[in-house]
């Protein structure tokens, strides 16, 4: 009896203890984590503008999309952050529109839990790079073990197919969404 | 009474003797699903060693309140915890590092390293003592680890810490980088290293009974 007794009082201590500190630690740093998104999203929006200066949000409830200007507050295309499911996760990205929405400037991924190795080659230069200029209309397509032709193809990467055909999918995506947006004109 | 090992074999002891990945056989899911890179491995490996080192020296401190019937599940809630706190404090104030670790951390907590230094050395053992052999063992799985990646890396995309080391003449092998590829390098690190432990054995036997044939003889 005296056993039963001791174990069920150590084992509450235990977890009192232990709920208490993360209740703490979750208080102290939640605020600052947030902080760290608003500052990388921030940072991601003028990473695929290059020239951008200033941003303003755009209120819309649909999607997290920014108007993007230059030094003379003129516009000079969007910047849109969208997320979809990837090979293992959610993909978060961010990519930089023309003014007509034809056109990325570039693009960055945010947030990734693809396999180390393979699908986080998504983030590296030479899959991002394919973005650079790359035509949206009338969509993105994507294409296997070959350079791409077109102006609106990019290519795969070996071994990371779905990862790279993802991001395309979460682009086509959010610019169709971005698209209707700007159909009703709150763009 | 106890036979007590030097203190400092408590930390020697894990870089070979009882290497967690080539000797006690544990943590394979990490070590088969991170050492894709040689910088991967490292990672996971200082990471693991943070938790292990904090885990085994409070356990050991509270190795005699804990009633030997709910000990195991005291050891993951303090484990738990710990790798929680890690996890916040490191997205809250390093958020660079946060993202390279990214999946790996939470995988931390059923780490079996940890669980099994704890059962087996830290709530049997002093504090100092748990701490010594927590970063024996740490260092042992860090070794092994980027001894993994390393391997993987250079033949799976010719680079080293992300330095091309092979000419780009060498195709790579891209089963390196897959799943199979961590099997097929651990299986024959492995298989070295028992073979080489394996001889040792041998030729220590040759000597005693060479030693005692020449007794006999004499």
């Amino acid at each position: 009896m005296k056993k039963t007794f001791q174990i069920i009082v150590v084992l509450t201590i235990i977890g009192i203890i232990s709920g208490a500190l993360l209740t703490k630690v979750n208080e102290w740093a939640s605020p600052l984590i947030a902080a760290n998104k608003k500052a990388e999203t921030e940072k991601g929006i003028f990473l695929v503008q290059p020239a951008g200066k200033y941003y303003e949000k755009i209120n819309t409830n649909d999607i997290e999309i920014y108007k993007v200007f230059d030094d003379n507050k003129n516009l000079i295309g969007y910047s849109l952050a969208f997320e979809g499911n990837g090979f293992q996760g959610k993909i978060r990205l961010m990519v930089g529109l023309s003014t007509d929405l034809n056109k990325i400037t570039s693009l960055e991924i945010l947030e990734q839990v693809e396999t180390p190795g393979l699908g986080t080659k998504i983030t590296e230069e030479p899959f991002k790079n394919q973005f650079k200029g790359l035509q949206t209309f009338p969509q993105i397509n994507w294409i296997k073990g070959k350079a791409p032709e077109k102006p609106n193809e990019i290519q795969t990467i070996t071994g990371a197919t779905i990862s790279s055909k993802s991001v395309v999918a979460i682009v086509n995506n959010g610019i169709q969404k971005a698209r209707s947006l700007k159909e009703r004109g709150s763009l | 009474m106890k036979k007590q090992i030097p203190i400092w074999k408590e930390f020697t002891k894990g870089l070979w003797e009882i290497n967690p990945t080539f000797k006690q056989i544990l943590g394979m899911c990490p070590t088969l699903a991170v050492t894709v890179s040689a910088t991967n491995g490292i990672a996971m490996a200082l990471a693991t060693t943070f938790v292990l080192v904090f885990s085994s020296f409070l356990i050991s401190c509270v190795r005699k309140l804990i009633p030997n019937q709910v000990r195991i599940a005291s050891y993951i809630v303090i484990i738990a915890t710990f790798v929680t706190i890690a996890d916040l404090v490191m997205k809250a104030k390093f958020p660079e590092l946060s993202k390279a670790l990214g999946p790996f951390v939470p995988l931390i907590v059923v780490n079996c390293i940890i669980l099994g230094r704890a059962e087996a050395f830290a709530s049997k053992n002093s504090p100092l003592r748990s701490i010594l052999d927590a970063l024996g063992n740490g260092t042992g799985f860090l070794i092994s680890l980027t001894v993994i990646g390393s391997i993987r890396e250079l033949l799976g995309s010719r680079t080293i810490f992300g330095y091309q080391i092979l000419p780009d003449s060498f195709e790579p092998l891209l089963v390196m980088i897959l799943p199979a590829g961590a099997f097929i390098t651990l299986g024959l690190l492995m298989g070295i290293a028992n073979s080489y432990v394996e001889r040792k054995k041998k030729i220590e036997y040759k000597s005693l009974i060479d030693k005692y044939r020449g007794n006999y003889s004499a």
